[in-house]
């Protein structure tokens, strides 16, 4: 374990990055005071096909950041683990990543890689369960040509901490697609970010969240056009239920002066299931040209739609079955853009036993 | 033999401007197999009548009974009612996002049936009620109601209606918004239902072109939130040649 060395500032609470966060929840993530164990939980689920590896290197970081974790992240080690696909290369089925068992009483920093070659072609999926505090530095690099699928699936138990930025650099003609489901944890913070290098790319970045009494679940997008012809789509879905569920959606776009021709769109809805929860949405559309295709964003929260549940119930389904149906309705549209059907299922059958805990909490 | 029954009934509705007494006092009697056409002018109160039958939480039921064969509907949650063998076919049918119709039909046939429906046969049962009215079989995969067109949508609530077999159906303004095949071709799933379930109907319509389908056993007049006129089908017809200035004026 190296020492820290650097001076980073600890944030207040007061920063608009930090304004929403439950800085105390944080362990010490954020101040230092977190002890960092040594364990590195990423680990590969059920073997590599061909044209996959998964090493241990250092490596420098791809983009530079100004997430004090991340800083703090990569203050402490080099070394990363990395999941490297090859140029050329079409992975039929997905790559899993998993955990193994974390830990509360100490924290874990880690350092991801994900490198997808020229035209490679893959779908991983990470699935992050167990309890833990850990705090990650993820990047993505995404070479010309390539086309990823990026499942990343928030499970984990009731006392975890998950911060972390997800980091994708897309270069030319390259397709980049992410699906953030975050339906575990007791404070959950990622930053999906992405930036383009080389014109002609994309990025289709998707989400669902569901809050239950007490949790905290924080999506941070910011989307960087910093070349022309480049398209952006954001489409996070989340549902809130029971006392002090508490969710944050921030969708930065920026439209910087050379991005001639971008096309971008953000969406955010929330479902309110119940009283004593929050959600915040900001959308938030910087333009630097007028050159473009479209900008536009979206950000809606409401309740339960009244005439929906009476349609179903006027059939004879019973309230609770009326709100399970219309809330995995709100929810199908981006869980089936995962692709794989036991993984949906399981979100889905999540998803039914949030909204069932929140109905016996109330 | 079923008996819905409607006394009295006395509905308002809150809004933004306070207070509004829809239902001024519905008196109806309805039997197993009989069908009752119900006609009145625009914003008369006949959308209010159903969906109050149905239990729409909008409206508040300030006076009158509604019973089906003596218990007590207004007592019901509106799955309960429709457990209990009332069926409402919807003016304009809601539209419910990411649900499919195949997964919204068969919870529907488990609540009501109060066990799953045999994957096998149901598959050919909901087959076969979507042949019977047309309907291409991709509506199962499509979401409830989501870019149907009006007369899509209708159809819909008519297979429904045969899927589900109430006792009693209220079928609002089914008929508007079908072309004249649709009509037909709707009007025989309705033929259908009463048929096979011995089914009672409520008609609402604006139109005696549906009732040379669906022959109407009784006629009634429904203008300011009551029912001021009852007779046989030749009244139909007189409210068609004659509209209802003789209702409203009063
Ligand atoms: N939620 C509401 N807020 C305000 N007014 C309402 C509401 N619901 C019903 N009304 C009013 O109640 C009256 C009766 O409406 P209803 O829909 O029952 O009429 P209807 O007889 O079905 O008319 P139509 O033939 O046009 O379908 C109308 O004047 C309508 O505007
Ligand atoms: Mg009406």
């Amino acid at each position: 374990m190296s020492v820290l060395t650097t001076n980073y500032l600890t944030p207040s609470g007061r920063e608009e990055a930090w304004r929403f966060t439950p800085l105390k929840r944080l362990h010490g993530l954020h101040d230092g005071v977190a002890v960092i164990s040594d364990r590195i939980s990423l680990c590969v689920k059920n073997g590599l096909p061909k044209g996959v590896s998964f090493t241990r290197e250092d490596l420098d970081p791809l983009a530079q950041s100004d997430d004090v974790i991340i800083e703090r992240i990569r203050g402490a080690s080099k070394s990363v683990s990395h999941l490297s696909i090859a140029a050329n290369s079409e992975i039929a089925e997905p790559v899993f990543l998993s955990r193994s068992k974390g830990a509360v009483d100490t924290a874990e920093f880690s350092r991801v890689r994900i490198t997808l070659g020229a035209n490679a072609r893959a779908t991983v999926i990470v699935e992050n369960t167990t309890d833990t505090v850990l705090a990650e530095d993820l990047e993505i690099s995404l070479a010309p040509g390539s086309d990823l699928k990026f499942v990343t699936i928030q499970e984990f138990e009731s006392k975890s901490v998950y911060t972390a930025r997800h980091h994708a650099v897309i270069d030319k003609d390259a397709v980049f697609k992410s699906v953030t489901v975050t339906v575990g944890g007791d404070v959950v913070r990622i930053l999906p970010t992405v930036e383009f290098i080389a014109p002609g790319a994309s990025a289709n970045l998707l989400g669902v969240y569901f809050a239950t009494a007490g949790q905290f679940f924080e999506h941070r997008i910011h989307v960087d056009h910093a070349v022309p012809h480049a398209k952006s789509n954001v489409n996070y879905k989340g549902a809130l239920a029971g006392q002090d569920a508490h969710t944050v959606w921030i969708g930065d776009v920026l439209i910087r002066a050379a991005a001639e021709g971008t096309d971008t769109y953000e969406l955010n809805r929330n479902l309110l299931l119940s009283d004593g929860a929050r959600a915040d949405s900001v959308p938030n559309l910087e333009i630097e040209t007028g050159e473009i295709i479209g900008a536009g964003h979206a950000s809606t929260t409401g309740r339960f739609d009244d005439e929906q549940l009476f349609y179903l119930m006027s059939r004879g389904i019973s309230v609770n079955d009326a709100r399970r149906l219309v809330v995995r309705g709100f929810f199908n549209e981006i869980v089936l853009e995962i692709g794989d059907q036991v993984v949906q299922d399981r979100i889905m059958d999540r998803i039914d036993s949030e909204l069932e805990k929140a109905a016996s909490d109330v | 033999m079923s008996t819905l029954e409607i006394r009295g009934l006395e509905v308002t509705v809150d809004t933004d401007n306070g207070v509004v007494e829809i239902l001024k006092g519905v008196d109806l009697t309805i039997k197993s197999g009989e069908t009752h056409a119900i006609m009145g002018p625009n914003g008369s109160g006949k959308s209010t009548l159903a969906y109050s039958i149905a239990g729409h939480p909008k409206y508040t039921i300030t006076g009158g009974t509604v019973t089906l064969d003596g218990a007590d509907v207004l007592e019901m949650s509106v799955d309960e009612r429709a457990k209990a063998g009332l069926f409402l076919a919807m003016q304009y049918p809601v539209e419910v996002p990411g649900v499919s119709v195949s997964n919204f039909l068969r919870t529907a046939a488990t609540a009501l049936r109060g066990e799953a429906p045999k994957l096998r046969t149901w598959v050919t049962e909901v087959k076969s009620a979507m042949e019977a009215l047309n309907m291409d079989p991709a509506f199962a995969t499509r979401n409830v109601n989501e870019g149907f067109s009006g007369g899509e949508k209708k159809r819909h609530e008519i297979m429904q209606l045969e899927l589900l077999k109430p006792k009693m159906a209220i079928l609002d303004e089914t008929d508007s918004g079908l072309d004249v095949d649709a009509l037909r071709i709707v009007s025989e799933g309705v033929n259908r239902a009463k048929e096979a379930n011995n089914l009672g109907v409520i008609l609402i319509t604006h139109y005696t072109r549906i009732l040379r389908y669906i022959k109407p056993d009784f006629v009634h007049v429904f203008a300011n939130g009551r029912i001021v006129e009852q007779g046989g089908p030749e009244l139909a017809e007189k409210l068609e040649a004659n509209g209802y200035a003789d209702y409203v004026s009063k």
